[in-house]
């Protein structure tokens, strides 16, 4: 039961973690109608950065912000420098190219910081609490439940209750009728780039102090598993991606924990597969007109 | 009303459009009688006579560099009618050419275990990775004819993934990260006792590869060609033509994993070993590399794409020799410059050339030679 219980809230924490990079799909999903197959890629890359910066000042807390403000960085120059320029006739090729980015940026950490594993320290203490004699969480774990719970809001906040939102919202929903409103959807279109990068590099500086280490490979099945969560919630849902990557967490800790670490990558595809094969536009979509 | 009037109408426009076409045939007399056929074969067995030369011109290494390309080919070759023709993006390839290699390294470790020899032993083992890649393919291909584009995707990059895990989860069978080492016999004693073993392995891949771009060349002349191309370019259109869609798309996929398979199966006899590491999720990203900057949908691309393959990753390695470099530095390069041309090449052919080499090639050739302007080559699509 104590070992039930601990895998529990360890599939929380990877779960929240899951939410944050999924929602970072949905996203872009929602404003281009792309899956950012280099969403991992570009995190890790983040991640470096934060390495870099930490290792020169010392600090965790700069080098998280520089995390963050890289992703954003990145985000703009992917689309701004390569995704406005692609052909969107067949949704085939936002995917190669992505995938283009994909070994290009894993090849230019790997040239500049090495392929081997560099250790990353969290920020705080990894060690379980104990409440009435059961070690649950740990110092880093609220954190990560905190700084999750602090973006989901603010997304929220800033799509329902801002002007800002509500450009992005319609410059998605309608391009052509927004641009005539005078919206400026090429605009909006960077701007939900470099949020969902921005995010993507939040989940990558929650998630890689939990794992192996820093590598250009790092966030490969993270990757696949929070795709997985997206799809389960349905890739236009952010509410959806949030459950879907909490339920992924969860089930990913139980199989590591009770049939072996290795079957995870194994795990995942069986579970995106039911669910594609089951409810291919997600538990949480609304239904959708059938196309013949 | 007017949809039955419809119909009439078409054929008179289409009957006075399409007669010029017809009372000019652009083809001069051909031997072959205008068998695709036969057309296929003289060409097959053309390539077979130059590329036999080539192996006795050709130093050792470089046979082994030519059987490399050959075992990439089979692999290129059956992704290009998947995706260029098809329309299925798969990026799980690279674990379809594990399952052949791994079925290969089993049957080989069976055969030579039980004290067969010779050439036939190759062929069953072969024939064996063939199958087993083939079924898998099925497997995949029922589930993703139901699947599109990114959700497509997804699910063959996390196929993929699941290489490794896969090997270290039986690794009393597949050897976990260490992967399997097998016996392979030497050339037969009929070819002489100094026949170079790099002149034999270049034979054994270049006999698949032909054979595989035999099979696939005739395969997209054919109706089932014609199929594959309509369910890409409108499935709606193509249903209402009467074909089966998701047989269609399952059929590709299925001819394509056996194509892979065979890949898989000829490069782990050339390495006489297997393991995870070879047959990474990179793997995948290489050879859809391949195909995009070779010419989607061309299988004169999939070649192209297959020799990019083997010589980019040595011309960065002359390149970074030129360089005094300190060994640790030179050692990151090596392994990650091809990787970022490689990624590079990808962004920059999908967003300025979509056609790749191939379609250059073809522009340039119809520039030069006008007569080919008028038909448009299959190849084109």
């Amino acid at each position: 039961m104590d070992r039930f219980v601990f895998l529990t809230f360890d599939g929380l924490v990877r779960g929240v973690v899951l939410a944050a990079f999924a929602l970072a799909l949905v996203l872009i999903w929602r404003a281009a109608r792309i899956v950012n197959f280099a969403q991992g890629a570009m995190a890790v890359a983040s991640v470096y950065v934060a390495y870099s910066v930490t290792a020169a000042t010392g600090s965790y807390w700069i080098g998280f912000a520089a995390a963050l403000l890289a992703g954003l960085a990145l985000g703009t120059l992917v689309d701004v420098a390569v995704m406005r320029f692609v052909d969107h006739s067949s949704p085939l090729n936002a995917v190669i190219v992505a995938l283009g980015l994909v070994l290009l940026l894993q090849a230019v950490l790997g040239m500049t910081y090495g392929n081997e594993y560099l250790p990353v320290a969290a920020p705080l203490s990894r060690d379980a609490l104990s409440i009435g004699g059961l070690a649950l969480l740990s110092r880093y774990d609220l954190f990560v439940f905190a700084a999750v719970l602090v973006v989901v809001v603010a997304l929220a906040l800033l799509f329902t209750r801002t002007p800002v939102g509500l450009r992005m919202r319609a410059a998605a929903f309608a391009p052509q009728v927004s641009r005539l409103l005078g919206v400026n959807v090429g605009g909006m279109l960077t701007l939900g780039w470099a949020l969902a990068a921005g995010v993507g590099a939040l989940a990558g500086m929650l998630v890689l102090p939990t794992e192996l280490g820093l590598h250009p490979n790092a966030m490969d099945l993270v990757f696949v598993s929070a795709f997985t969560a997206a799809v389960v919630g349905g890739l236009d849902s952010p509410a959806g991606a949030v459950v879907g990557g909490v339920a992924v967490g969860l089930i990913l800790s139980y199989v590591s924990g009770y049939v072996g670490s290795d079957t995870a990558p194994i795990a995942v595809l069986v579970l995106l597969l039911a669910v594609l094969l089951i409810r291919p536009n997600g538990l949480f979509s609304s239904a959708q007109a059938r196309h013949v | 009303m007017s949809v039955i009037g419809e119909p009439g109408q078409r054929v008179e426009q289409t009957t006075p459009a399409s007669a010029p076409a017809a009372a000019a045939p652009a083809k001069p007399h051909l031997p072959w009688g205008g068998s695709t056929l036969l057309r296929h074969l003289a060409l097959v067995a053309l390539a077979a006579v130059v590329l036999l030369g080539l192996t006795y011109w050709l130093e050792p290494f470089r046979n082994y560099q030519l059987a490399t390309v050959a075992a990439y080919l089979c692999a290129t070759a059956g992704l290009t009618v998947l995706t260029g023709l098809n329309g299925q993006l798969s990026l799980g390839h690279g674990a379809l050419m594990a399952a052949g290699a791994y079925t290969v390294a089993l049957t080989q470790q069976m055969l030579t275990d039980r004290g067969a020899t010779g050439v036939g032993v190759l062929v069953v083992s072969l024939g064996c990775g063939v199958l087993v890649s083939l079924l898998a393919g099925a497997v995949i291909g029922v589930a993703a004819a139901r699947l599109r584009g990114p959700y497509l995707a997804g699910v063959t990059l996390a196929v993929a993934l699941v290489v490794p895990a896969l090997a270290i989860t039986f690794d009393g069978t597949l050897g976990g990260e260490q992967g399997l080492s097998f016996y392979v016999d030497p050339p037969p004693a009929a070819l002489g006792p100094y026949f170079p073993y790099e002149r034999w392995q270049a034979w054994l891949a270049l006999a698949g590869a032909l054979l595989v771009m035999l099979l696939l060349a005739n395969l997209v002349r054919s109706r089932f060609g014609r199929s594959l191309r309509a369910v890409r370019d409108d499935e709606v259109a193509a249903r209402l033509a009467g074909i089966h869609v998701a047989r269609t798309q399952v059929l590709a996929f299925v001819v394509s994993a056996a194509c892979a398979g065979l890949g898989g199966g000829l490069l782990a006899v050339l390495a006489q070993s297997v393991s995870p590491g070879a047959f990474s999720m990179t793997l995948s990203l290489f050879l859809l590399m391949a195909i995009v900057v070779g010419g989607l949908g061309s299988l004169a691309g999939a070649v192209w794409g297959a020799l990019l393959l083997v010589i980019l990753p040595e011309l960065t390695h002359l390149i970074t020799e030129q360089f005094t470099l300190a060994p640790a530095t030179a050692q990151r390069l090596d392994g990650n410059l091809p990787l970022a041309l490689f990624g590079g090449t990808l962004v920059v052919v999908m967003i300025v050339a979509p056609g790749g080499i191939q379609r250059v090639l073809v522009r340039l050739a119809r520039r030069i030679d006008p007569r080919r302007r008028t038909a448009p080559g299959p190849e084109e699509r």
